[in-house]
């Protein structure tokens, strides 16, 4: 049906707020020569919700779509989103499980057969394309940015079912930063929590804690943080002035998609690296590598009672 | 044959499911059985005196006992039917708990099945005949493996039995982790001033031949006489003419090799004596950092030496010893802390290791034993200690306990507050694991009259602040999270087995666990011996353990080594292979597959055939089985008697 390598799962973010996320993580994979292609007709992977309600029917948003992947006749799908990613592996690995799998399978139409891993794009950047390929691929390279890695808590965690880097002191972004000319700054927080989606009901602690992430991040003179994370991306950047209030200071850091780095340095065209969608201007931090970017352009985040 | 029968109840063990009464009505219906009871405890005075009874007012020439396992009792009966008057050998056992009355609650399938193990040791009774052992003369020279406490303490008491020694220690000097050690718990008596006189006498004894920096490396041979091969590491530098002036040290111009002995806290010369009361005092060269070895020129140590001792063209030498008994104990390696992430795994400089701040505290350390912070040398004030750092975890594969992390950290807690009156601790700990002499007191002592915070949780992570350390956790006990800003960290690492320790119980044939400690006869009753005969076991590297505990199965190894060699000759075994000259065909077979090396070819009227060793011969049987011809039987398992028991067994 294709000659894809992988499938590709953008995830209900990735259409909606990380859009920038999707479009850079795309256009990076042309780059680099990976052969997506989406799975058709895919749904929600229940997010944080489903799976605290029932995990049969958790399972079964998460198998309808490696169901569909299984379709297209391809044995691994990539998706960018760390939420989604843990969404597709626990649900591969409680359909291992002959009785479970037998409860998800009743609900789905074409059962899952269990022939399909799911991997994150960063796994699957660092693992399958290699770092070589990476740096080679550079054109322009980060050479004078200094950046703060930031993988969120459940990308490689928990490390039995992600079994992907270290899930206490993870380098893969640090690596690949690296192999494009980027200073990585020893960030000791790469798996703290950001305070995820207690966004809604408990504004104070995400403020907290992403205030932390941010206030050590500046501490080792970063110039911006680099996440892998949607949700952690809206949190340190759209929430920045609430954390810079919990934290009694003024932020402004800039916080990008490593992919959206990335693309910047294989030399993508910046109309779909989407610097235009994050909040805190990147103008600074772009004109440090002298990207035309630097014009400020980026949109200041307007208020920070929002949400 | 007139066999008797005994079937013993064990108490409720055998009785409870298994009717002994009517086994032993339905042995009566074997062939060749003259006589069949049950007994209360057949292991016991009178159970023994039973069977004697029988055998001598009944005229029996043959013995079945039904009871536990073999391993347990075996010697006991045989003693027993010996005393009745008949060879030792003309005895069996029937396995009826460890494989009936334990593992099965049907009464009435339980007797069945005990009456058919009883039915195959009477047939393989029937064909049993008497042996006699064979003695052999025992070299009474012992060898002990790893110059550590453990160690020092059986070479000593073995030497002080009036034994030849050898002691074999791959580091440069004896004396192991506790010479590392500032004090000791809960005594808090300096570590090198009791052990120090300990490694003299070592040194000075006329029975002990110490080879330091070296390693065994092979062991052939079997109880009372094992050769043994030890591999003496080149040093380069003549160890007769070397007096330990320490003026090499003085002028090496490299500084970087690693300090082994400060645990990597500072630099050491390339050529170095470990410290200062190092037995034996001598130095030893370091190839990887020396510039003589790396760029062919410097000799600064071979000009400064003043009895000429430095031979950079030296090479190992390999030494070859009789020995008749062997003591292990090489003791244990802490566990690698950064496999712990979130600790910072090793990319900290200010979190350490228990035995690094050991270093710190000991007046013979890199500081001189004032407590400096690795990064800036400063003196830190709050000092927090983990525990559990690699022990009474699974994530790290390390779910056993270390046993004395809890001891030496409220040690080290106390002697922080010695060294820094203004300082305090802090303690994150599991449970108080303090079972010893004095050993509770003595952590309640930390906390109570030493100001030391113990707070009951884990700490979920080490970040580093400014120049502090955040160290977050919980408190279990207060249900909250707990920051302290820590100016150093001490890491409570737990023990694991030494390096090599598979590889070199593999030399001795003995058994060792799945983390690689070596593993001992019996848990309870057999705690120093191993199941090769003529090899014990001392200290850490049968499991964690504290000094006294190491010194005293030091003490008991020595003393399973004197009373071995009490003995004038030792008996072999006489169940061993035998070959029928008139069938073997000289194929040679069986002498590439014994493991034990107890088979050799000799020339038999003109024609070549094999001859079993009996001394060296284990009875493993593999050469039975290995043998084309059915030339070589096994005493005892011979194929007819195999068998005589499966067709007991497949009767209907």
């Amino acid at each position: 049906m294709t000659e894809a390598t992988y499938a590709y799962y953008p995830g209900c973010s990735g259409l909606g707020t990380s859009i920038e996320y999707d479009s850079s993580s795309r256009a990076v994979c042309r780059a680099l020569f990976m052969k997506i292609s989406d799975v058709p007709d895919w749904s929600c992977c229940g997010s944080t919700p489903a799976h605290t309600v029932d995990h049969v029917l958790s399972a079964a948003l998460s198998a309808r779509n490696l169901a569909l992947v299984e379709s297209m006749g391809l044995d691994t799908v990539v998706t960018p989103c760390p939420s989604c990613l843990t969404n597709l592996r626990t649900a591969c690995h409680r359909m291992e499980d002959a009785a479970f799998s037998a409860e998800v399978n009743a609900l789905l139409d074409t059962p899952f057969k269990g022939t399909v891993q799911a991997k994150s794009l960063l796994q699957a950047l660092i693992e399958d394309v290699g770092l070589e390929m990476i740096a080679a691929s550079t054109v322009k390279p980060l050479t004078g940015l200094k950046v703060a890695p930031y993988y969120g808590c459940i990308m490689n965690r928990p490390p039995e079912l992600m079994r992907f880097d270290d899930h206490e002191n993870p380098v893969a972004m640090d690596r690949i930063l690296e192999a494009m000319g980027a200073e990585v700054v020893p960030f000791p927080l790469k798996v703290e929590c950001c305070g995820a989606s207690f966004g809604v009901p408990r504004k104070d602690v995400v403020a907290k804690l992403s205030g932390r992430l941010l206030e050590t991040a500046r501490e080792l003179g970063a110039d911006a943080m680099v996440t892998a994370c949607p949700l952690c991306q809206m949190n340190l950047d759209l929430r920045q002035e609430q954390a810079s209030r919990a934290v009694g200071t003024h932020f402004e850091m800039p916080v990008f998609y490593f992919t959206q780095l990335m693309g910047l340095a294989m030399g993508v065209a910046e109309a779909e690296l989407g610097f235009d969608k994050i909040c805190v201007s990147p103008a600074r931090a772009l004109s440090l590598i002298g990207s035309p970017a630097s014009k400020p352009e980026g949109r200041k985040a307007t208020s920070g009672g929002q949400a | 044959m007139k066999i008797g029968v005994f079937v013993c109840h064990c108490g409720s063990n055998i009785e409870g499911t298994v009717d002994t009464a009517a086994v032993a009505r339905a042995s009566m219906d074997f062939p060749e059985v003259a006589y069949a009871e049950d007994v209360m405890y057949s292991c016991s005075e009178p159970g023994q005196e039973a069977i004697i009874e029988a055998v001598r007012t009944k005229g029996l020439t043959g013995v079945v006992v039904a009871s536990c396992t073999p391993r347990m009792h075996e010697p006991t009966f045989r003693r027993a039917v010996e005393r009745a008057g008949l060879n030792r050998y003309m005895l069996e056992m029937a396995n009826i708990r460890e494989h009936v009355s334990w593992i099965g609650k049907d009464r009435e399938a339980n007797t069945n099945k005990a009456a058919d193990l009883v039915r195959i040791a009477v047939e393989k009774l029937r064909r049993n005949r008497p042996l006699t052992p064979k003695s052999f003369d025992i070299t009474r020279r012992v060898l002990v493996i790893g110059g550590g406490v453990a160690g020092i303490q059986a070479a000593l008491d073995c030497a002080d039995g009036g034994m030849e020694v050898v002691l074999v220690e791959r580091t440069s000097s004896i004396g192991g982790k506790m010479s590392k050690l500032d004090k000791t718990f809960p005594t808090v008596d300096c570590s090198s001033c009791i052990l120090g006189p300990k490694m003299v006498d070592v040194a000075q004894h006329p029975n002990i031949t110490l080879y330091a920096y070296s390693e065994v490396e092979e062991i052939s041979g079997y109880v009372g006489n094992f050769d043994v091969k030890v591999r003496k590491k080149a040093s380069y530098v003549d160890w007769s003419k070397c007096t330990g002036c320490g003026a090499c040290m003085e002028k090496c111009p490299s500084k970087k090799s690693l300090d082994r002995f400060n645990e990597g806290l500072g630099g050491a010369p390339a050529i170095n004596i470990p410290f200062p009361q190092a037995i034996p005092k001598k130095a030893v060269i370091d190839p990887q950092f020396c510039r003589q070895f790396i760029k062919g020129k410097c000799g600064v140590c071979a000009k400064m030496c003043p009895t000429g001792a430095i031979d950079y063209k030296m090479a190992d030498e390999i030494v070859e010893e009789k020995i008749g008994a062997i003591v292990a104990a090489t003791g244990f390696d802490l566990f690698d802390h950064s496999k712990y992430g979130e600790y910072g795994g090793g990319r900290y400089p200010d979190v350490i290791t228990s035995l690094q701040y050991e270093r710190l505290l000991s007046a013979s350390g890199p500081t001189g034993g004032h407590i400096k912070r690795p990064s800036d040398g400063k003196e830190p004030k709050n000092v927090v200690f983990i525990q559990c750092v690699g022990s009474r975890d699974k994530s790290v594969d390390r779910p056993y306990c270390s046993g004395f992390c809890c001891m030496y950290t409220a040690k080290q807690a106390i002697l922080t507050k010695d060294h820094i009156p203004d300082s305090q601790s802090y303690v994150f700990y599991m449970d108080i694991r303090a079972p010893g002499k004095m050993y509770d007191e003595f952590t309640r002592r930390a906390m109570e009259e030493y100001g030391a915070r113990y707070v009951r949780g884990r700490v979920s992570m080490i970040v580093p602040k400014n120049d502090k350390l955040l160290v977050r956790g919980a408190d279990t006990l207060m249900g909250t999270q707990v920051e302290v800003e820590a100016d150093l960290v001490v890491l409570a690492v737990g023990a694991e087995a030494a390096t090599g320790s598979p590889q070199l119980a593999e030399k001795l044939r003995i058994s060792y666990d799945k983390y690689g400690y070596f593993m001992e006869s019996h848990p309870k009753l057999r705690p120093v011996e191993t199941n090769t005969a003529g090899v014990y076991l001392a200290g850490c590297a049968q499991g964690p353990k504290d000094i006294p505990s190491s010194v005293g199965q030091g003490s008991a190894a020595a003393a399973k080594v004197l009373g071995l060699f009490s003995k004038q000759k030792l008996e072999s075994d006489p169940q061993i292979s035998q070959v029928n000259l008139a069938r073997c065909v000289g194929c040679g077979k069986c002498v590439s597959t014994c493991p034990f090396g107890a088979i050799h070819m000799i020339d038999f009227r003109g024609q070549e055939k094999a001859e079993v060793i009996e001394t060296v011969c284990q009875g493993c049987g593999i050469c039975a089985v290995t043998c084309p011809q059915g030339a070589v039987q096994l005493e005892h398992f011979t194929d007819n008697q195999i068998l005589a028991e499966v067709e007991a067994l497949c009767r209907f």
